[in-house]
């Protein structure tokens, strides 16, 4: 058992089901990060934990403690929403203890943890403020405060960076992250922003359609996705998806894919994954655009490396990488290259395939075939 | 709101700016002249009146009128002047506004912010109590006036009114707080406010512009009533407006029109007050309920 336990949980409305049998159980201490596109039911489940919204069925448990039919506010939660819903007519440092207030915690004490508060997120200059005098970012600590004074079990946070601008974005990120490792806390945090998921989490559970499609670290969501869904959703750019035949060549399993001048190329799967019982079987090959890259930029310490002559059909110098893309198996495809390859469109290149990373797909379930 | 409004302003040349002003004055003249009339000739003595010359200033400036409306006009048998009928529109008017603005605003907030088995069912009858026309309701409300025993009383006239008031006041704030965010209230109900709390502590201070509007509109209606005040009061608890058909209405001796002008003006006098005090905010409050941010 958990920390938060949630178990064989659903929702529907009426006759929709949006959240399918759903079972993650949180560590203490965790940060999961539930991400996926809009209206996959991240934010159904974040509500159901915080019991804003009915579980139609299942049990959603705190510390081995049972929450169905438990209020918001005996929950021993705190939340951060994305509008960060601070209260307009209240200052900042009313804001933050409002629900210390509705706990009835004693003024000193509450001003004690005011400051405290306020000290930790740099935001005592701002406590006599209302929040509309307040920029993005200020209204986001602000709304972190009043989750972090409460000192509860679990936080959960809804899309809470997705009101501000791409910079700002990216530092409050970093202070989210270095937060959770100061204070330790248990996080749930639902966003639509697949680097958000994979920067801050201790684990993923991608989610889509209602389901959740996998749950793990985000290590083993990046490099072993459980399905096309999870291949093509996280990662930026997205994992390169083409259609391929198993075949076996001198004993040894290889993905035998069209190139755009309409030959076969046979790329060869590393030994021991197993692949030789498939022969002759059609699948979906998935390749991260880290994975194609120019010769000399390979991973030297993978068995697997198979360089392919293909066409060049386009390059998008990104500074740091120039991503490089070409045609496998009649569908786009995009490599990641050193930025000062000399590479041009139109031109044939060797391009270094690492085939360790490859994974593939069953074209019609879209599962991962292994 | 000032961005938004110079972001619609139309530039407009000399030439037809002094067209539309002097429309603009013209209206203004046309729509003055009745309280000019009423206003000059409550400031006169009888005798200039009879004498012809409506438009005319007074030759002889008198406040006499204005006292006798006040507290000596004969109001149907009576020479009680309409001071207490004023007292009598007063005392039905604050508590009849408040309550039922109040009760407006607790219905809004359930309405938006609660969800509720028949929640729709509950406003779309609200919403068809406002267009019920007024005469369809005098015989029920008349007995039922009667049954509970409140028949020809200031509160009987409290409850008429609040009984009607009380639809167009969920209406305000039903729209009006359907654009504040839902997110507010969950935040107070993590925080641990209730029912109530939320309500007082999160949405009231937020409504100041529609229950500037709800009150507006009640005053108005309320005060300026005159089928309710007609039917379901006696002669000690006529309201202003009643009063004053009487005072205008009573037939002995001689038409004392300019006392008839002054108790005009007083019956108006307090809407006019409230409009001249929170006007402002009037045009405010009905553009808070369209118009987002
Ligand atoms: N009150 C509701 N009534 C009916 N359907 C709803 C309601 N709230 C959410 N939904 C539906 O549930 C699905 C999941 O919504 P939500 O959890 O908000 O998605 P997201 O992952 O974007 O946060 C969506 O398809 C949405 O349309
Ligand atoms: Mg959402």
């Amino acid at each position: 058992m958990g920390f938060l336990d949630i178990t064989n949980v659903t929702k529907s409305y009426g006759a929709v089901k949006v959240l399918h049998e759903t079972d993650i159980s949180v560590e203490e201490g965790e940060f999961l990060v539930l991400v996926g596109p809009s209206g996959c039911g991240k934010s159904t489940l974040l509500n159901m934990i915080a019991g804003l919204e009915d579980i139609t069925s299942g049990e959603i448990a705190i510390k081995g403690r049972s929450m169905n039919g438990v209020r918001p506010a005996d929950r021993n939660i705190a939340m951060v929403f994305q509008s960060y819903a601070l209260y307009p007519n209240m200052n900042v440092g009313q804001n933050i203890v409002f629900g210390l207030e509705m706990h009835g915690v004693p003024k000193p004490e509450r001003d004690k943890a005011m400051n405290e508060v306020a000290e930790l997120l740099q935001i005592q200059h701002l406590l006599d403020r209302k929040p509309g005098q307040l920029s993005g970012g200020q209204r986001q600590r602000v709304a972190m405060g009043r989750a972090l004074v409460r000192n509860p079990d679990v936080f959960l946070f809804d899309e809470p960076l997705s009101n501000l601008d791409a910079k700002l974005r990216v530092d409050m990120r970093t202070e989210i992250k270095k937060l959770h490792q100061r204070l330790k806390t248990t996080i749930v945090y639902v966003t639509h922003d697949q680097i958000e998921a994979l920067t801050l989490s201790t684990r993923i559970a991608v989610m889509y359609g209602g389901h959740v499609q996998q749950l793990g670290t985000p290590k083993e969501v990046y490099d072993n996705p459980a399905n096309m869904f999870v291949a093509g959703f996280m990662g930026s750019p997205s994992m390169n998806l083409f259609p391929a035949r198993i075949a076996v060549e001198n004993g040894r399993a290889v993905a035998v894919a069209q190139l755009a001048d309409g030959s076969d190329v046979s790329l060869p799967f590393p030994e021991a994954r197993g692949f030789e019982r498939h022969d002759g079987r059609e699948i979906v090959l998935g390749l991260r655009p880290e994975a194609i890259t120019d010769r000399d930029g390979a991973d030297r310490n993978s068995g697997a490396v198979h360089v392919v002559e293909a066409h060049v059909e386009i390059t998008e110098p990104a500074g740091s990488d120039t991503f490089v893309g070409t045609q496998l198996g009649g569908k786009p495809v995009t490599g990641r290259f050193r930025a000062d390859v000399e590479v041009h469109a139109g031109q044939s290149f060797p391009f270094a395939i690492n085939m360790e990373k490859a994974v593939a797909f069953d074209p019609k379930t879209e599962e991962r075939v292994s | 709101m000032s961005s938004n409004a110079s972001a619609t302003v139309v530039r407009t040349g000399a030439g037809s700016r002094f067209v539309i002003y002097t429309l603009l004055i013209l209206f203004c003249l046309y729509y003055l002249l009745p309280l000019y009339v009423m206003v000059v000739n409550s400031l006169k003595p009888l005798s200039e009146i009879q004498a012809g010359g409506m438009m005319a200033l007074p030759d002889e400036w008198t406040l006499a009128p204005w006292a006798s409306a006040w507290s000596t006009a004969q109001i149907g048998v009576e020479a009680t002047g309409l001071r207490p009928f004023f007292v009598n529109s007063i005392v039905m008017v604050v508590p009849a506004v408040a309550i039922s603005t109040v009760l407006g605003a607790l219905n809004g907030y359930v309405l938006t912010k609660w969800r509720f088995r028949g929640d729709t069912i509950i406003f779309g009858l609200l919403l068809f109590g406002c267009f019920i026309p007024f005469q369809m309701v005098l015989i029920p409300m008349a007995r039922m006036l009667g049954i509970v025993g409140l028949a020809g009383t200031v509160p009987g006239l409290i409850f008429v009114h609040l009984v009607y008031g009380i639809g167009f006041s969920t209406l305000y704030f039903r729209n009006y707080y359907q654009q504040f965010p839902t997110e507010l209230v969950r935040a107070a109900m993590i925080d641990g406010a209730g029912f109530f709390t939320i309500f007082r502590r999160i949405m009231l201070p937020s409504s100041g512009p529609i229950a500037v509007v709800c009150v507006i509109w009640q005053f108005t209606n309320i005060w300026n009533d005159f089928l309710f005040g007609a039917s379901f009061s006696d002669f000690d608890s006529q309201p202003m407006t009643v009063a004053l058909n009487n005072l205008v209405q009573s037939s002995t001796g001689v038409k004392e029109y300019n006392v008839h002008f002054a108790g005009a003006i007083m019956a108006a006098l307090p809407t006019l007050l409230v409009y001249i005090v929170a006007g402002r905010y009037f045009v405010r409050g009905l553009m808070a309920g369209s118009v987002k941010g």
